[in-house]
């Protein structure tokens, strides 16, 4: 499988804080990579950086084998993003703001996507409901419907399921995997739901103030480091001091 | 009582757009009434032959006021909508970012314009249009300085965040006692004047009233018009990549909070 996501030596400083300190990771072709960390740890400023919102003091990363720096708009058309700290316009109806983001995206057939991402997210009905009045849980599947409109390669998603309750973070996790294994995309996951990121993902990194302090797949980290679950070596590498194991 | 007087008051001290804003909206009232009464205390026949000239500066004024407006309100809207960063995440160019936001800001003028002028010929027996083929470039030269004053406020917000909001709403005030729209430049001190110079506005609202008044077409003011409007509109499109560059190291991008 090849990495569709190669970050090297990334470093990200705000004047005199560094955010992120030398990271390097990749992402593999049908994978889902967690990201895993305290608040401010660095993940929301490593994701910015994958999506060209923010320029790295250093480093480099590559997307499909393309150099970010240089290349960001060929790169956005591959990539998308979904977090819970943004939303689609309040008064557009669901299609309206589907077809606004297949046009920005440069969708040729966007009523067939919109078609085939409303049948798969349960928003047929919804189409023409104002976006604004929607449930939490129907935002979300709308948030994603945009997330997907471009057929991403690779998908940055950040915290996905919170505020949803059990069926419908069932349901998106659900999806999530199996549309993961059917187009073959990277999707890079920053929660903090441990049974989420033990369900979907085979490999985690560990984050805690700007490096990587741990990496491996969730059995691994809970059998190193001796513990029940992943919740619990969260806490212990949250509360130990920056020591790589 | 105290804990929401300090709310507000750490969210002022944290804010040098906000302290701003408290400072110089009394300035600009003042100072644009001033000259205002000064100039219809010391000239009170000049418009005795002319009745459609104040109606007019006040339709062109507010055209401008509406371009400029209608540009920053396009781009306020996305981060009032918590919109901006799926905006900037999408596969557009800022260049295309800013000509869907030009043309669409022009729509939103014109929408504002029309019923406007229509209004004024069966309200009050003016017409808009006795400023003849000239008012075509008079409006040109302000919406493309609408444009641009647009243009520096969304480089302002991209570059300070959402608490440059109060800036957008007010920057045709701070500039309208040097635009002279309601009276000529003469009346101004001559500091002022030096300052009312560089700006586009005072070539406009003078030839208008030139036309309209002395029935003549000074090209020279059309000119002067367009060459400050051409400086203006390149160093606005330069500071807006030059703040969008600033907010991809400062993460504003994606942090689009108070």
């Amino acid at each position: 499988m090849k990495n569709l996501v190669e970050v090297k030596n990334i470093k990200k400083n705000y004047g005199k804080n560094e955010a992120v300190k030398d990271i390097s990771f990749n992402i593999k072709e049908d994978e889902i990579l967690g990201l895993l960390g305290p608040n401010g740890s660095g993940k929301t400023t490593t994701i910015g950086m994958l999506l060209g919102l923010l320029k790295p003091t250093s480093g480099e990363i590559f997307i499909n084998g393309q150099k970010l720096e240089g290349n960001r708009i060929e790169i956005l058309e591959q990539i998308n993003f979904i977090s819970p700290y943004i939303e689609l316009p309040k008064k557009l109806t669901v299609k309206q703001n589907l077809t606004v983001y297949g046009k920005l995206y440069k969708i040729n057939n966007i009523n067939e996507r919109i078609e085939f991402l409303s049948e798969k997210l349960r928003l047929k009905g919804l189409l023409n409901s104002i976006t604004g009045e929607l449930s939490s849980g129907q935002k979300n599947r709308v948030s994603l419907a945009k997330a997907l409109i471009n057929e991403p390669k690779v998908l940055l998603l950040d915290e996905p399921t919170a505020s949803l309750d059990p069926e419908v973070g069932d349901f998106v996790r659900s999806f999530l995997e199996d549309y993961k294994k059917e187009k073959k995309i990277s999707i890079l996951l920053a929660s903090h739901n441990m049974n989420e990121v033990t369900r979907l993902c085979k490999s985690i990194l560990m984050m805690k103030d700007g490096i990587i302090i741990d990496e491996g797949n969730p059995e691994e980290l809970i059998n190193k480091h001796g513990r029940k679950n992943l919740e619990e070596v969260f806490l212990k590498l949250s509360r130990s001091k920056n020591e790589l194991n | 009582m105290y804990g929401l007087f300090l709310r507000h008051f750490y969210l002022i001290t944290r804010s040098f757009p906000r302290v701003l804003d408290l400072v110089y909206w009394p300035t600009i009232q003042i100072t644009l009434w001033g000259f205002i009464s000064n100039f219809f205390a010391t000239h009170t026949t000049y418009y005795n032959n002319a009745v459609g000239v104040i109606l007019t500066c006040a339709i062109l004024y507010d055209f401008l006021f509406r371009t400029s407006i209608g540009f920053n309100m396009l781009f306020l809207e996305e981060i009032w909508s918590r919109n901006f960063t799926n905006l900037f995440i999408a596969p557009m160019k800022i260049g295309e970012i800013l000509t869907s936001l030009v043309a669409t800001a022009l729509i939103r003028a014109l929408i504002g314009l029309i019923p406007a002028v229509l209004l004024t010929s069966p309200l009050f027996g003016i017409s808009i249009l006795d400023l003849g083929i000239f008012l075509f470039f008079l409006f040109l030269s302000l919406y493309l300085f609408g444009i641009t004053l647009g243009i520096l406020v969304s480089a302002g917000l991209l570059r300070y965040g959402p608490s440059f909001e109060n800036i957008a709403w007010s920057t045709m005030f701070l500039l309208a006692p040097f635009g002279c729209i309601y009276y000529p430049i003469e009346i101004l001190p001559e500091v002022f004047q030096k300052i009312a110079y560089l700006l586009p506005l005072v070539y406009i609202f003078e030839e208008a009233r030139n036309i309209l008044i002395n029935q003549a077409v000074d090209i020279q003011n059309i000119y002067y018009a367009f060459l400050w409007n051409g400086v203006y509109f390149v160093l606005s499109i330069i500071l807006f990549y030059y703040s969008f560059n600033v907010a991809k190291n400062k993460g504003t991008l994606i942090n689009m909070g108070e």
